[in-house]
């Protein structure tokens, strides 16, 4: 073929450069496109706190994964790796956001609907006019600049979505984030209230469910307190609270004479008798007179209250026991070999009676925990005897298996008296 | 002429009944050291008559669907009378034939049965044991629990590793991809119709051919009379050594029933086939060498998986094992010794693994 060669620059020679151009335009970072480093982490990332930011935290967080940097927040010229153009006013630089700045900072994008729908058209939008009534949001307004603003609970530039477990608000770590101030009893000193909170939430069944039960539904502090509006619960609010969760056990108890009484005492309904952080798993020894019985708290020896105790004491007390007995002898007929299936499905719904008659103790009248105790006592009967005809089965088995041996034992010693009779003979026969 | 002379000629003129009961009286054992070995096999043909027996009663009440093969079997348990008694005769029945299936083979194995003229009578041997091990494997299914769904889904699987066919006999097996309603019911027909037909012929078969060659005695015995033909010892199979068979009969029915009525055999739970496989999951104690085996093995051995190989090497160990007759064919010699080092070895293989699928060595 005539014409240059590629040495010489002929029309082949061109391709493998511009092939290697595009390439550099495609792939090669910066080459040729307008990208310019972030100025901001390349010095921060090498400062010293409180200055420094670890750029893979940042980068890693849900701000830069939806495309804000520093400037976002900040202002300035990221651009430039002049310190005084990077950082001037005319570049819209904010430097260091005081901590009562902090909310409203964060309010400019998360209360806008408009520009927050393009990031996540669900998200809530109302988180600032929340913490404003919030308790936090008060008293940051009075200039208390020591309360919770936005970055002590969220984070500072390693800001996590809520559903990320490694974000600080994720239900499994909120305790431990409100713990932070709530438990340090020096920092609250001047608030004059208790610091307790996390060691007993720790200790209740609540946390339990959260941490071991991995229930992340089960309540954590924003659950009774609100997240962004947090205040406790006033007095007549707490059942409302409680009820969110608890419908049945909350129903009865407004109905019940408990909740007039309470309010009248300015006492806090559900909190009186289960407390408010360190809720443990109740016990049918926390209804009734005996040890550890919250109803003597308030009940005197004689008083309709201190009867009515003891009396739904005494019926859950029967049947628990009665459930136990059941369940005994028919673990008993199983391990035996006997199929007591059936018997052992039915008494799952005893233990569901025993459950409503728990939950009717919220009315704290004997009759309809007497309802339900009586509909599991029925049962429990009829499983207890049908474990008594499973162990009588296995004693007729047993018996029938006894004689059939009784009679084995003699077909084969039968059998045997027969070889020697009749190999007694045989030899008898030979020696003729 | 009593009425027992009457029926014995009327035999007799039809089917040459006397010629039989001569032959019978005259037929003989050896009696020697070992010969409680001899009583194996008959034990292993007494319980699968009571297997068919028992089999039968349950099919008057078994349903072999999947809605409904729990719920029957649980009838069976604790509705129909002596129905637990039946359904636990025929579990426990299931694996003591097994067991003394395999005993019974490792003792012929052991004292050289299958030698001259007897090598069919091994092979009609070996096929009756893989029809047992069918028998085992189809039965399991049936309940429809969840142990044995997913057994059966592991087993196919196994199956389904051979090389070239194996997907076809996974296909076959199973009657589609997955342990379905279609391998319960070809897994019931296998078990009611096709395997105790091919067992029939075959005990049948095995029967005859001990008839025509005798009882084997073990080469050291048979040396032993050799030099001292007077030391020679037998009874006769009717009615001394048949009376000692019953005696054995009846102590394994006592064996089973025992273990029926104190141990009856658990109903589990219904089988949930969207559910996954419980924990731990392993087959039953007679396929338990085979895998922890497969298990022992890599994920890959060059180009083909683990579990194609062990089932390649499991499908030629027991090709080699049916065929140990034509291999051992001298009394003495190196082949001798091979094949009686193999006895050994395939045992002590068989009880080892079994031992450690259980647990009982460390892992």
């Amino acid at each position: 073929m005539e014409g240059k060669s590629p040495a010489q620059g002929g029309r082949l020679g061109w391709f493998p450069i511009l092939a290697c151009l595009a390439f550099c335009l495609a792939f090669l970072p910066g080459a040729g496109a307008q990208t310019a480093p972030d100025s901001c982490l390349a010095c921060h990332s090498r400062l010293d706190p409180p200055l420094e930011v670890n750029p893979e935290a940042f980068a890693k967080g849900i701000h830069a994964q939806n495309g804000l940097t520093c400037v976002s927040c900040h202002g300035g010229d990221a651009t430039s790796s002049d310190m005084a153009r990077a950082m001037s006013p005319a570049a819209g630089f904010k430097g260091h956001i005081g901590r009562k700045q902090i909310p409203a900072l964060c309010a400019s994008c998360h209360s806008n609907a408009t520009y927050m729908r393009r990031f996540n058209p669900s998200l809530r939008t109302d988180q600032f006019s929340q913490y404003q009534t919030s308790v936090h949001g008060q008293l940051l307004a009075k200039g208390d600049a020591k309360v919770a603003v936005c970055t002590d609970c969220h984070g500072l530039h390693d800001i996590r979505a809520p559903t990320d477990p490694r974000s600080s608000v994720y239900p499994l770590n909120v305790a431990k984030t409100c713990a932070a101030c709530h438990a340090d009893a020096a920092y609250m000193k001047p608030y004059k209230i208790p610091t307790n909170q996390y060691a007993a939430y720790t200790a209740s069944v609540h946390y339990e469910d959260l941490t071991v039960g991995s229930d992340l539904s089960a309540p954590t502090c924003v659950t009774c307190h609100g997240s962004h509006g947090a205040v406790p619960p006033g007095v007549t609010s707490v059942v409302n609270v409680c009820s969110t969760c608890h419908v049945f056990q909350a129903r009865l108890f407004d109905r019940s004479p408990h909740k007039q009484a309470f309010a009248t005492m300015g006492l806090p309904g559900c909190v009186v008798c289960h407390s408010n952080h360190r809720i443990v798993e109740p016990t049918d020894a926390f209804v009734g007179t005996g040890k550890g019985a919250v109803c003597v708290n308030c009940h005197t020896r004689g008083d309709t209250g201190y009867v009515a105790a003891a009396r739904i004491h005494r019926s859950l007390g029967e049947l628990q026991a009665s459930i136990r007995r059941s369940n005994g002898i028919l673990t008993r007929a199983e391990a035996s070999g006997m199929e007591v299936g059936q018997a052992k499905l039915e008494l799952a719904d005893a233990q569901d009676d025993l459950t409503k008659a728990r939950v009717a103790v919220h009315n704290f009248n004997p009759v309809p925990v007497d309802k339900d105790v009586q509909a599991g006592l029925v049962i429990t009967q009829k499983t207890y005897q049908a474990g008594v005809a499973a162990l009588a089965e296995r004693d007729y088995r047993r018996k029938g298996l006894g004689i059939s041996l009784i009679v084995i034992l003699g077909v084969v010693i039968g059998f045997w008296l027969l070889i020697r009779k009749v190999e007694s003979r045989g030899q008898q026969e030979a020696k003729k | 002429m009593s009425a027992a002379a009457q029926i014995r000629d009327w035999l007799d003129e039809r089917f040459g009944w006397n010629d039989l009961v001569s032959f019978l009286r005259h037929k003989t054992v050896p009696l020697h050291r070992y010969s409680y070995w001899y009583y194996l096999g008959g034990i292993t043909l007494f319980l699968f008559c009571l297997q068919v027996v028992t089999g039968i009663l349950l099919l008057l009440y078994y349903r072999p669907t999947p809605s409904d093969a729990f719920g029957s079997v649980q009838y069976i348990m604790t509705q129909a009378r002596f129905g637990w008694l039946i359904r636990s005769i025929h579990a426990w029945g299931a694996n003591l034939m097994i067991f003394t299936a395999f005993a019974h083979m490792f003792s012929v194995a052991f004292f050289k049965a299958y030698r001259k003229p007897r090598e069919l009578t091994w092979l009609s041997g070996m096929v009756l044991l893989f029809l047992v091990l069918g028998f085992g494997f189809s039965g399991y299914l049936l309940p429809w629990n969840t142990l044995a769904f997913f057994a059966t889904t592991v087993g196919t699987d196994l199956v389904g590793q051979v090389p070239l066919v194996g997907h076809w006999l996974l296909i076959f097996l199973r009657g589609g991809e997955d342990v379905t309603a279609a391998t319960l019911g070809r897994f019931f027909a296998f078990h009611v119709a096709v395997l105790p037909g091919l067992a029939t012929a075959f005990i049948l078969l095995h029967l005859l051919l001990i008839q025509r060659f005798g009882i084997s005695v073990p080469p050291s015995v048979e040396a032993r009379w050799k030099a001292n033909p007077f030391e020679r010892r037998e009874i006769g199979f009717f009615p001394n050594f048949l009376l000692r068979e019953l005696m054995a009969w009846y102590l394994a029915l006592g064996v089973l029933g025992s273990l029926a009525a104190l141990r009856p055999w658990s109903l589990g739970t219904m089988a949930k086939p969207f559910a996954s496989a419980p924990a731990g999951i392993r087959p039953e104690w007679y396929f338990m060498f085979m895998f922890e085996t497969l298990k022992l093995l890599p994920a890959r051995v060059g180009f083909m998986t683990g579990e194609s190989l062990g089932v390649i090497v499991f499908g030629l160990a027991a090709a080699l094992w049916t065929l140990l007759p034509f291999f051992d064919r001298d009394s003495r010699g190196r082949r001798h010794r091979w094949a009686a080092g193999a006895v050994v070895f395939a045992l002590a293989y068989v009880l080892a693994l079994t031992a450690y699928g259980y647990g009982v060595m460390a892992k």
